[in-house]
C-alpha cells in the first residue's frame, strides 16, 4: 500500500460519488417536489449514454456528444412527464413503482432493438486522454479528474439553481406546498415538467460522461439507479445536500472497501480465501452502511421527514 | 357463489387440465410452462401476503426467492460431492431430500426475511420501497462475488432431488408437487387473510394509528407479514432451482424482483388468485410473444402500463367485475 494508490483511489471515489450525485439529484427532486418515486431514472442515464455513442459516432466530437445527451435525455423526460408520469401523481407508490417498471422493459428493449445487444463503446477525445502530473508527482487519467470536476461545477451550479433563482424558489414552494403556489398562479403542472426534464438531463448526462470510462449497454443504468436509491435513502429524500453527501459516502465506501478489505482480511487469512471474503464483502459494504444509517436514522442524514 | 370465485375455479381447473391434456398428448414442455406457472403463482402468492394484505411494497422479494433456489443448489451439491456442509462444532451433511430442502429453503428465507423486515420496517411508504431493492441487491453482489458456490456462473445439479415415493423427474408428477405446494400455500393465504392477525394486519394498512390505540403494533404485526411472505416466496425459490436443476445469482437480480411484483400486479392486488391469474398471463405471453419477437418485452411494458393506468383492478379485477380489492 503506497500513499499514490491510496490518493488515487480516494480520487477514483470521489468522481464515483459525483456520478452518482447526478444521478441522485434529479431522482430526490423529482421525488421531493412531485412526490413520484421513478424507477425509469436509470433509462435516462442509459438514454443518456447512447445518444452520446450515436452524436460520437456521427460527428466525431466529444462535446457535442455530451449536448446530444443532455438534450435527448431531457426531450425523453419531457415526453415521458408529459404521455406517462403526470398520470402518476396522485396515485400510490405502487402504481408509480409498476408504471416506471414498465417503462424500463420499454426503454431497454426499445434502445435492443434500435441500438443491438452489443455495447457500444465511447472514446475519451484526445485532448483529455492520457495523464496528468498532480503534485506529490502522482499520475492520474486526465478524463477522470475532468469528469469530476464537471460534476463538482454543475453540484454548485444546482445548488445555486435552487437557492438563487426564481426556478429554484417555485421547486422549493412546490416542495412545501403545492397547492399554495398553484393558488399564487404558478403553472404548477409546467414546474413538474421541468423539474422532470431537469432531473433527466442531469442523469442523461451522467451516463453519457461514464460511457467513456465504462461499455455504452443496456441495462447500464438500472445497478447505477439502486446505488443512487441508496445513496438518497442515506442522505434523506428531497434534500439536495443529503444526496451530495451521501453521494459521496457511498463513492468512497465503495471504492475504499474494495480496496482495503482484501488487504485487511490477509492480516489474519491466506491469501486466496482473504481475496474471496474481504471482495465479497466490500461488494455488501454500502448497504451495510446504509443499514447503520436506517438504524441510527431512519429519516435519513438531512431527511426532514420519515 | 359470487363472480370472483367463479373465476378462482376457472383458474385452478385450467392449471390443472392443462398439465393433464399435455400428459395424455405426450407434451412435456407444456407440462413444464404450467409447473413454472404453479411455482413462480407461489412466489407470487408471498408476495401478496406482503404486497396485497399488509400494503409493504417490497422491491426485494428475489432476496427471498434466490435464498430458497441456493438452500437447495448449496444442499444438493454438498450431496453430489459427498462434502459435509460444515464439520465443526457439528456436523451438516447436504441432501437430495426434496422436504429437507424445502424446510431448510423456508428457514433460511424466513431469517433473512426478519432480518430485512426489521431494518427496512423502521421506514415507511418510497423509502421502504427502496430498501427493499437496495437489500435484495446487496445479496445479488454477494452471490456474484462468493466464490464458493459458483459464484458469476452459478450451480448446476445433475439431477433432480427426490421426493419419498415419487418420481420427480417425470414432469408430471414434479408439476402435482409444486401445484399441491401451491394450493397449500393458497389456502394458507386465505386463512390468514380472515384469522384475528390478517384483520389486525389488514386495520394496520389502513390506518396504523388506530391499530395502535387498541394496543397493537403494526411494527410487529408487518414484521411478522413479511416473514411469512419471505418464507413461502423461499420456498418456491427452491423449487424453481429444482424445476432448472441449476441456480444463478440471476435469481437474486432485481429484476426477479420486479417480475414477481408484475406476477401479483397484472392479476390483482390483494386478490387470493392474483398471482396465479398473473403468473399464467405471464408465462403464456413469454411463450407466445417471444416466439413471435425478440423484443417481447416492449409489449409486455405496453401492456403492464395499460393495467397501471387504466384497470387497477388487474385480470380477476376485469373478469370478477369489481374494480379493486380494497374498497
Amino acid at each position: 500500500m503506497t500513499l499514490v494508490l491510496f490518493v488515487e483511489q480516494v480520487l477514483n471515489g470521489l468522481q464515483f460519488g459525483i456520478m452518482l450525485f447526478l444521478m441522485a439529484a434529479g431522482l430526490t427532486l423529482v421525488f421531493g417536489v412531485m412526490g413520484l418515486i421513478n424507477l425509469a431514472h436509470g433509462s435516462l442515464y442509459m438514454i443518456g449514454a447512447f445518444a452520446a455513442a450515436a452524436a460520437a459516432g456521427w460527428t466525431g466530437s466529444f462535446l457535442l456528444a455530451l449536448i446530444a445527451a443532455l438534450g435527448a435525455a431531457a426531450a425523453a423526460g419531457a415526453i415521458v412527464e408529459l404521455v406517462v408520469i403526470r398520470r402518476l401523481y396522485d396515485r400510490d407508490h405502487l402504481d408509480q413503482v409498476l408504471a416506471t417498471f414498465a417503462l424500463i422493459l420499454i426503454f431497454s428493449e426499445g434502445t435492443r432493438w434500435a441500438f443491438g445487444s452489443f455495447p457500444l463503446f465511447l472514446d475519451i477525445p484526445d485532448y483529455l486522454s492520457g495523464t496528468i502530473t498532480l503534485p506529490g508527482g502522482i499520475e492520474y487519467p486526465l478524463y477522470r479528474l475532468t469528469i469530476t470536476l464537471a460534476g463538482l461545477a454543475i453540484a454548485a451550479g444546482l445548488f445555486w439553481l435552487i437557492s438563487r433563482t426564481r426556478l429554484g424558489i417555485r421547486i422549493r414552494a412546490g416542495e412545501s406546498d403545492r397547492e399554495m403556489i398553484a393558488a399564487l398562479g404558478v403553472n404548477i403542472s409546467r414546474l413538474y415538467t421541468i423539474v422532470f426534464a431537469l432531473g433527466a438531463a442531469l442523469a442523461g448526462l451522467a451516463g453519457a460522461m461514464v460511457g467513456a470510462i465504462q461499455s455504452v449497454q443496456v441495462g447500464m443504468g438500472e445497478p447505477v439507479l439502486i446505488l443512487a436509491f441508496v445513496v438518497i435513502v442515506i442522505g434523506g429524500i428531497g434534500s439536495i445536500k443529503g444526496a451530495l453527501i451521501g453521494a459521496l459516502m457511498v463513492g468512497l465506501t465503495d471504492t475504499m472497501g474494495k480496496l482495503f478489505l482484501p488487504q485487511l482480511f490477509r492480516l489474519f487469512m491466506d491469501n486466496a480465501s482473504a481475496t474471496a471474503t474481504g471482495s465479497a464483502l466490500a461488494s455488501m459494504l454500502i448497504y451495510i452502511l446504509m443499514a447503520f444509517v436506517l438504524i441510527w436514522r431512519p429519516q435519513g442524514l438531512f431527511g426532514a421527514r420519515a | 357463489m359470487n363472480r370472483e370465485f367463479m373465476v378462482n375455479s376457472a383458474l385452478l381447473l385450467g392449471l390443472v387440465a392443462i398439465p393433464l391434456w399435455a400428459y395424455v398428448s405426450d407434451e412435456p414442455f407444456t407440462i413444464t410452462l404450467a409447473t413454472r406457472v404453479a411455482i413462480l403463482a407461489l412466489a407470487g402468492v408471498g408476495l401478496n401476503i406482503a404486497l396485497g394484505l399488509g400494503g409493504l411494497v417490497s422491491l426485494g422479494h428475489a432476496a427471498f426467492f434466490g435464498i430458497g433456489g441456493y438452500a437447495m443448489g448449496i444442499l444438493a451439491s454438498h450431496a453430489q460431492s459427498y462434502t459435509p456442509l460444515i464439520e465443526s462444532p457439528f456436523l451438516l451433511e447436504g441432501t437430495k431430500s426434496m422436504p429437507l430442502i424445502w424446510i431448510a429453503a423456508i428457514i433460511s428465507s424466513a431469517l433473512m426475511a426478519m432480518i430485512i423486515g426489521a431494518l427496512s420496517l423502521r421506514t415507511s411508504g418510497v423509502y421502504f420501497i427502496m430498501i427493499t431493492l437496495a437489500f435484495g441487491q446487496m445479496l445479488y453482489f454477494f452471490a456474484i462475488s462468493w466464490p464458493a458456490y459458483g459464484g458469476e456462473d452459478g450451480l448446476s445439479i445433475y439431477v433432480r432431488n427426490g421426493f419419498p415415493g415419487l418420481n420427480t423427474l417425470d414432469p408430471i408428477q414434479f408439476f402435482g408437487i409444486s401445484f399441491t405446494l401451491l394450493i397449500c400455500a393458497l389456502w394458507l393465504a386465505a386463512r390468514l387473510a380472515h384469522s384475528p392477525f390478517g384483520l389486525a394486519l389488514n386495520a394496520a394498512r389502513q390506518s396504523p394509528q388506530r391499530v395502535e390505540t387498541v394496543g397493537l403494533s403494526p411494527y410487529q404485526l408487518r414484521l411478522v407479514a413479511f416473514v411469512i411472505s419471505g418464507a413461502i416466496t423461499g420456498l418456491a425459490g427452491a423449487l424453481f432451482a429444482d424445476l432448472n436443476r441449476f441456480v444463478s445469482p440471476s435469481m437474486f437480480s432485481w429484476q426477479t424482483s420486479g417480475e414477481i411484483m408484475v406476477f401479483v400486479i397484472l392479476g390483482g392486488v390483494g386478490r387470493l388468485f392474483g398471482p396465479v391469474a398473473g403468473a399464467a398471463l405471464f408465462i403464456t405471453l413469454e411463450h407466445l410473444l417471444g416466439g413471435i419477437s425478440e423484443f417481447w418485452h416492449i409489449w409486455l411494458g405496453l401492456l403492464l402500463l395499460l393495467v397501471v393506468l387504466f384497470a387497477r383492478g388487474g385480470i380477476i379485477g376485469l373478469l370478477a367485475g369489481r374494480g379493486s380489492a380494497h374498497d
